[in-house]
């Protein structure tokens, strides 16, 4: 099968900061991936990398080889690629609209206006993403009013909308209480079936609980990438294994 | 100490309070009977304005303001709204940190002076190119437009300057383009903001009066079309109260009563928008 990521001798500069050091890495597809590492290590620039999001950052270059399902990601439409490889932010973001409008805002800007696609879409997202009972008769309210795991979830079924393939979640968990990241990691696990997640996080309980794979990072390296369980017993790499053990981050 | 301050503030907020009460009690005071005299309808409503003959109907400088105004703001806020988009969303940082100040500076242009530029050059041209007097709705909309872009720029760049970029962003990573994010996203979000933007300009349009005066032509009659001359309800004060006494300096203050009313009107409608989220 291919991967759904895969990264090759990638680096990345903001200005003259080297932010990502030769970065190799595949992601396997439907599967929860992880990445873990003290702050500022650059988690959320490689995250940003899957979706070209840095590149609205004046002054990043990238270099390297970065393929989709095998395809290369430069040739991908800018439009499509972010279609595909959807994105969670730390502190949800719905737009100030409503509800429903904020399901369906990827279909609506991708062309797609038939009110009866619209619906069913909404019906199928929200459900999936455990919003449907709750919301089904406040679809015209403000986004805004919802509670903080509400609204990540939200966030989550916009993407599920758009038939993304690819869900890359930059600690999703982090601005929500115990219960409602439950909830969420709950809600990964019923996801994965369908979708490839990659996930970064602060909280190494949260790695150890919801990914199958894990990649720790520090400086901008990629110290180690493999199998969550192994990287959590037996890392391979003695500065995993000091961070793991809290040594350190 | 605390206490002393906190008496000074309260004295300093009440009496301006009430200055502006003894004010509008005053205007109220010298309009209200003239307009009990000739029958409110008839004042409102009616086309005759001859203060010599006793006949004070001041419709056609409501409808003059009226039209002036809906013109200035249908010239003014798509122009202003687009650059402020421009400036705020797509232009490069260094243009935009010159031409918002740049705008800003138009605003203390004194209006006179657009009025003068309205009648030397617009005025002619509308005059030969179009037909009529030239001094008229269109001219005075023309001007006034330009006169309330500084407001409705300044106010709606920073309105969407507001928006959290988070929106943005969101928008942004779903594929959205630029213009997709600044239309379906950042514009809804800045919405109560530029329509400040927006009273504030119409605010400025409807009580400007300078300008108008030399430019709309003042005729007092009920215009027909863009083309005519008309006299706003600012205009007819400023331009009668020289010889104005008794009962015609009485409806001068009517008309002022009339303008207060008005403003507080537009402000109220447009408060209720603003405040309409969904
Ligand atoms: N826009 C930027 N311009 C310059 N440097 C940046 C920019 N964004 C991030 N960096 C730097 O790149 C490095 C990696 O940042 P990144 O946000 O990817 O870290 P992170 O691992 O996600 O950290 P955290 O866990 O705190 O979110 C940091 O040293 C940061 O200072
Ligand atoms: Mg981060």
């Amino acid at each position: 099968m291919t991967n759904a990521l895969t990264a090759k001798k990638l680096d990345l500069y903001y200005g003259d900061f080297h932010a990502l050091k030769n970065v190799n890495l595949a992601i396997a597809p439907k599967k929860i991936t992880a990445l873990i590492g003290p702050s500022g290590c650059g988690k959320s620039t490689l995250l940003r990398v899957f979706n070209r999001m840095n590149e609205l950052i004046a002054g990043v270059k990238i270099t390297g080889e970065v393929k989709i399902f095998g395809r290369t990601m430069n040739k991908i439409n800018l439009l499509e690629l972010r279609k595909s490889v959807g994105m969670v932010f730390q502190r949800p973001n719905p737009f100030p609209l409503t509800i429903y409008d904020n399901v369906i805002y990827g279909l609506r800007i991708h062309g797609i206006s038939k009110k009866d696609i619209l619906d069913e879409t909404a019906f199928t997202s929200l459900t999936s993403v455990g919003l449907w009972n709750d919301l089904k008769d406040r679809l015209k309210e403000n986004a805004l009013k919802l509670s903080g795991e509400q609204q990540q979830r939200l966030c989550i079924a916009r993407l599920i909308a758009l038939k993304s393939d690819i869900l890359l979640m930059d600690e999703p968990c982090s601005a929500l209480d115990p219960i409602a990241t439950a909830r969420i990691e709950e809600l990964m696990q019923d996801l994965k079936e369908n979708y490839t997640i990659v996930i970064v996080t602060h909280n190494m309980q949260q790695a150890a609980r919801v990914s199958e794979e894990c990649g720790f990072m520090l400086l901008g390296e990629l110290v180690e990438f493999g199998n969550t369980d192994r990287i959590f017993t037996a890392p391979s790499d003695k500065r995993t294994e000091d961070y793991i053990t809290g040594r350190y981050g | 100490m605390d206490k002393i301050i906190s008496k000074l503030l309260f004295l300093a907020a009440t009496s301006s309070t009430a200055i502006l009460a003894l004010i509008a009690l005053f205007i109220f005071k010298e309009g209200v009977p003239i307009m009990a005299k000739s029958g409110l309808a008839h004042f409102l409503f009616g086309n005759e304005w001859r203060p010599l003959q006793g006949m004070f109907g001041i419709f056609p400088f409501i409808v003059g303001s009226l039209w002036i105004t809906a013109g200035a703001l249908i010239l003014g806020v798509p122009l202003g709204v687009c650059c402020a988009v421009y400036l705020a969303e797509f232009s490069p940082k260094k243009w935009a940190n010159i031409l918002k100040p740049a705008i800003e500076l138009l605003a203390g242009i004194p209006s006179v002076v657009y009025g003068f530029m309205g009648v030397m050059w617009l005025a002619p041209i509308i005059r030969t190119h179009l037909g009529g007097p030239g001094l008229s709705i269109l001219a005075a909309s023309c001007v006034l437009a330009i006169m309330i872009l500084p407001t409705i720029v300044g106010v709606s760049i920073d309105a969407i300057n507001a928006v959290p970029k988070s929106y943005k962003e969101g928008s942004l990573a779903l594929g959205a383009t630029e213009w997709q994010t600044v239309w379906r996203v950042i514009l809804p979000a800045a919405r109560s903001g530029i329509l400040a933007g927006v009273i504030l300009g119409m605010g400025r349009a409807v009580g400007e009066t300078m300008a108008v005066i030399m430019i709309s032509g003042n005729a007092t009659i009920i215009p027909n079309n863009m083309l005519d001359s008309v006299r706003t309800l600012t205009a007819n004060i400023a331009i009668e109260m020289g010889y104005a006494i008794g009962d015609h300096r009485q409806a001068l203050f009517a008309t002022g009563v009339v303008l207060f009313f008005f403003i507080m009107g537009l402000n109220m409608i447009a408060l209720k928008f603003s405040r309409r989220k969904f």
